[in-house]
Order: structure tokens, then C-alpha cells, then sequence
């Protein structure tokens, strides 16, 4: 057991986050680490290199508040709930600025942070075979199979800077546990130089050790660990809220005017001190109105040698 | 999964008055382009198959009324990790929690794209799409130029991964001209096997491409894995003339098109009373 990694989120990115970094900000729609990328906007971080599968409206607010200059991802909307207007505006007429981007599919991005985690030099996949993907995207190269069954496309590693994850709970150390959608966090915490790991609940070791295997992240590979209550609102935490729709729907039209998104940002992020504050702005009403049902998972027992 | 046989014919919509009780539409009032018409076409393109991967938007309607409907024993497969999903509301999207409570696994995505849909076990990827070509390729990348595109799409997501290794890919359409049906692609995302061919040299991907496309104005399907899309169906009050105009290259008409059968006054009340209450997809 190493000693307490736990510390304050302002202190986490002050730590970690610098100009020019590249950095893993994963949650597949699940988990999205909101309250630490709302951080980053607050210390006004510059010419960031993003990675994420789903860029989601985090990365639409990164893009607004001129944290970011390079985009690496898998898919350029928000789901079912609409377009990410800034990013569109500056791929579309360059406008504040043009975007540098890195186009993957979901599962070139996962392999490329797989790649990364296991310090691989390529990951092979059976996608892009046909597709105009590896024209647009010159990294995405194919090599002969050394077994003889012809080429195959690879993509590199990727192994950012620093990788920020959001989970339901960790030990003081770092041991992670997380459940439901568990998207790329495992590897995109292994793939990095350093890892932030944001929780619902900093737990007690024995906590933890009464269900290893959900830990997926262990704390050898952690950083920093920081409690953050609704940390990933306005995405959702399995089994903790739900996630909040109505501001997925109506993120489009305070994206679709530049003017009113940067009133956001101001009114929202450089508004609040921290976290806590943007969630005391939102409102008691609001967040009882994501609240969900308890459906616990049971239990199994791991069993112990009889004294 | 009959690729051949659209729509389930014997299921006329004035045979369902018991389903029915204490609800009435005229579904005739539910024009083909409408988010009920096509979702319920795209359900029963899921009758007999076993195991299948939804994509975002209307798919999730659709896979949602099919197991309600033509297929209560479907497995739904979400590119979220969601293995055997049994939603107890309708899913705002592929990573919606009601999608994980429940469900018969949650695996990582390394094990679902990897095993699961690499490894062979998709029957059927159901996918939407802004533009799907005569053979069959799928772009839902960029619309004009790559560098400095007329419109941003989405982009591939799990798309060119899905078409690769699924046994079948069937589209969903929400338009049906010449910008969403053009004779090829302004940009490839996803690639007919046909196309995939084309590069010689490399490991041929198993995935057997689009074989179905159901649009606001009927239905194409391809003859085999390297033919090209024909019109096979026409919705109700549909030309096949009006088809065929609305189609940027000359588009074959199947000797035995036919008419798709209109949705069931059932469908309509599952999907507008019981599926998507908060008229999410169904605007």
C-alpha cells in the first residue's frame, strides 16, 4: 500500500496539465471527466492536443475556451442529441481558427491507446480495407502480415501526457474501481506519463479489497486522486445520476452561437470557483431531478483460507 | 435474417383490432418518410436474426419495437461494451445507463470490437448513414471537400469497424434523393466489400457490406455481395418512377418490386405510447 495520492483538483491540474500537452480525457459517453476538463478551462491551459473516442460537448467546451489546438478522435457529434457547434465552425469555415484533427474509427482509437498501454510499436485491426480513412489520416498504415495472409492496416501507439479518468470510487492510493461503460480508461491510464483519476468517493482500502476485480485501474499506474462529487455531470456515473438530457439538448443551440457559448463558459466555468460551485449554481432541484433508483449488484464472495 | 422477402406480408393492418383496444390511428395518416414508418420497415428487416449491433438514432427505435414485435429474442450488442441489453426505458443513445441495468454482459470495448465483432458473432450492423452509394459504401465523414468541407459529419465512430466483420449491414435513410443516394461517395468511410477488393494485396475483411437500404421512399437491396443496390421494395403511395428519378445513378427495378406493407396500428402505439414517450426520434 503506497501512501495518500489524494489531493484537490485545483492542485491535481496545477501538477499535471501543462501548456502543449497532450491529453486523455476518456468516458465513453459514461464517466466523462467534465468537472476536471472545467478545471483545466479555469487555469486557462493553451494549445492542448485532446484525445478522445467521442469528443462530446467537453471537448466543444475546451475548443470555446481556446485550451485546445489538436484534436484526436472517433466521432465529431454528441450522440443522438445533435452537432458540436464549435467544433463544425472550426473545421468547417476555420472559424475562430482552423482545427487540426485525427480521425480514427472507435476501434483504431481504442487500439491506438492498447498500442500505447503495452508499448507496442503498431496494433494491427481488420477496419479500413476500401475506406478513404487511411488517405485522410496518413498514420493509419497497413504492413504485410509476416504469416503470409496479406497487409493489414496498424495504427500507432498513443501515449499522452497525462490521461484524466472520472470513476464511481478509489482507495486514498489510487486503486480505481469503476462500473458499467468502462470505455478506454484502462488503457488510456496505462498509455500515459501520468493519470488523474476524479471519483464519486474516495473509499476505504478494505473497500477496495473486497472486490478486486472490479478494480480496473490499479494504483500503480495513479497519479493524483481526487473526490469530486458529480464530477461527471453533465454526463452520467452508473448507479450514481443519471444523465442530464436537457442540457445535452440544449448545449446545441448555446454552441450553434459562438457569442453565447463563450457567455457560457464564462457565466459557468470562470463564474464558478470550482466544482462545487458550478454544482450549487445548478441547483438542488436539478440534480435531485438525475437522481436514480438503487439496483445493487448483489454480491459474491471471494472466499479466505480457514485459519 | 430473409433479405429477400420485405416487409412480413401477412400482417395487414386491419388484422390487428385486438392488439389494439382503446387505441386508434389511421395509419395511413403515417406518411413513409415519417421516424414510425421506416422504423417499423427496419424492424422487421430484424425477423430471424440472431444477434445485432445498433448504431445511434433511428436504429435504437428500431431494434427497440423489433424485440417488442417480429423478434422478442434478439440480442442487442451496443458498441458501448452493452451485451444482451434489455432496456426498461427507451435508450437516449448507445451509452445510456438503462442499456447497462440489467443486460446480459458489460464487457470492455477491447472485447466487444475485438471478440465479439471481429471475432464474427454480428448477424446484423444496423446503421444510419448521410450517404449510401450504388455499391453500397457508406459516408458519414464529410459532404464536399476533405479539407475544407461543405458539411462536418459525425465521422465513422464504430461504422468502418462495424462493416468489416458484421455478416450484414442494413441502412437506415432519412432522405431519399440525389444528395443521399449518389451514383459514389463524396468520401468513403465504410467500404462495400466490393470496394475493399479493389486493394489488392491486403487481408480481405469477412464483413459481406450494406445488403439493405430503407429510405423515405422504399427499399434497395444488392443480389449478392458484390452487385449493386436495387429497387426491391416501394412504400405505399410511391412511384417507382419517383425511386428511381431520386437516385444519382440508373437505378435497377427488381421484376417482383413490391409494395411495402404499412406499418400495424400496433407499431404506431408501441412506438408513439410505449418506445419513445418523450418524441425523441420521432419528431
Amino acid at each position: 500500500m503506497t501512501g495518500s495520492k489524494v489531493t484537490t483538483l485545483a492542485e491535481a491540474v496545477t501538477a499535471h496539465v501543462r501548456d502543449g500537452m497532450t491529453v486523455a480525457l476518456e468516458g465513453f459517453g459514461h464517466l466523462i471527466p467534465f468537472a476536471a476538463g472545467h478545471e483545466i478551462i479555469r487555469q486557462r491551459r493553451r494549445d492542448l492536443t485532446v484525445c478522445r473516442m467521442t469528443p462530446d460537448i467537453l471537448t466543444d467546451q475546451l475548443l470555446v475556451a481556446g485550451c485546445v489546438s489538436r484534436l484526436v478522435a472517433s466521432f465529431f457529434a454528441s450522440g443522438s442529441a445533435g452537432s458540436l457547434y464549435e467544433i463544425r465552425r472550426r473545421v468547417e469555415q476555420h472559424d475562430p481558427a482552423p482545427l487540426e484533427t485525427e480521425e480514427y474509427s472507435h476501434y483504431g482509437m481504442y487500439c491506438r491507446y492498447e498500442a500505447g498501454a503495452k508499448r507496442l510499436p503498431f496494433q494491427p485491426l481488420l477496419s479500413y480495407v476500401g475506406s478513404d480513412l487511411p488517405a485522410l489520416n496518413p498514420r493509419i498504415r497497413s504492413v504485410e502480415s509476416p504469416y503470409g495472409e496479406g497487409r493489414v492496416y496498424v495504427v500507432p501507439p498513443l501515449n499522452p501526457d497525462v490521461t484524466i479518468v472520472h470513476a464511481q470510487r478509489a482507495d486514498a492510493s489510487g486503486n480505481t474501481q469503476l462500473w458499467g461503460i468502462t470505455g478506454a480508461q484502462a488503457p488510456a491510464a496505462y498509455a500515459a506519463s501520468a493519470v488523474i483519476v476524479t471519483v464519486e468517493e474516495v473509499v476505504a482500502p478494505e473497500v477496495v479489497r473486497a472486490d478486486p476485480n472490479r478494480t480496473l485501474i490499479p494504483a500503480h499506474a495513479v497519479d493524483a486522486v481526487v473526490e469530486v462529487p458529480g464530477g461527471a455531470h453533465p454526463s452520467y456515473a452508473q448507479g450514481c445520476y443519471d444523465r442530464d438530457s436537457a442540457f445535452y439538448r440544449e448545449w446545441t443551440p448555446i454552441s450553434r452561437d459562438r457569442e453565447s457559448a463563450l457567455a457560457w463558459i464564462d457565466e459557468w466555468i470562470h463564474g464558478t470557483a470550482d466544482h462545487a460551485g458550478y454544482l450549487a449554481k445548478l441547483g438542488e432541484q436539478r440534480w435531485d431531478g438525475l437522481g436514480v433508483a438503487p439496483a445493487p449488484s448483489g454480491s459474491v464472495s471471494y472466499g479466505r483460507r480457514k485459519q | 435474417m430473409t433479405a429477400d422477402s420485405p416487409g412480413q406480408g401477412g400482417r395487414s393492418s386491419t388484422a390487428d383490432a385486438e392488439f389494439t383496444e382503446g387505441y386508434t390511428v389511421d395509419t395511413a395518416d403515417v406518411p413513409p418518410h415519417s421516424a414510425e414508418f421506416l422504423a417499423t420497415v427496419a424492424a422487421r428487416e430484424l425477423a430471424g436474426c440472431r444477434r445485432v449491433f445498433a448504431g445511434v438514432g433511428l436504429p435504437t427505435l428500431a431494434v427497440d419495437l423489433a424485440t417488442r414485435t417480429v423478434n422478442p429474442g434478439v440480442e442487442l450488442v451496443y458498441e458501448s461494451g452493452v451485451v444482451g441489453a434489455h432496456p426498461e426505458a427507451m435508450a437516449e443513445g448507445i451509452a445510456d445507463s438503462v442499456l447497462v441495468s440489467g443486460s446480459e454482459a458489460m464487457l470492455s470495448m477491447d472485447a466487444l470490437f475485438g471478440y465479439v465483432l471481429q471475432g464474427g458473432y454480428v448477424d446484423v450492423g444496423f446503421l444510419g448513414a448521410a450517404q449510401v452509394d450504388r455499391i453500397g459504401n457508406i459516408n458519414t465523414s464529410v459532404i464536399g471537400d476533405w479539407q475544407r468541407p461543405k458539411v462536418r459529419l459525425p465521422g465513422s465512430g464504430g461504422a468502418s469497424d462495424i462493416i468489416a466483420s458484421a455478416r450484414e449491414i442494413v441502412v437506415v435513410l432519412r432522405r431519399h434523393d440525389l444528395y443521399a443516394l449518389p451514383a459514389e461517395v463524396d468520401f468513403c468511410t465504410s467500404p462495400s466489400p466490393a470496394r475493399a477488393g479493389r486493394q489488392e494485396g491486403f487481408r480481405q475483411p469477412p464483413g459481406a457490406g450494406v445488403a439493405t437500404v430503407i429510405t423515405p421512399l422504399g427499399i434497395l437491396r444488392r443480389p449478392d455481395r458484390h452487385g449493386e443496390l436495387e429497387l426491391a421494395a416501394v412504400h405505399p403511395g410511391v412511384s417507382v418512377a419517383e425511386a428511381t428519378e431520386n437516385t444519382g445513378w440508373d437505378l435497377r427495378v427488381r421484376g417482383d418490386v413490391t409494395v411495402t406493407p404499412r406499418p400495424r396500428t400496433e407499431d404506431v402505439r408501441l412506438l408513439r405510447e410505449e418506445i419513445d414517450t418523450v418524441r425523441l426520434y420521432l419528431r
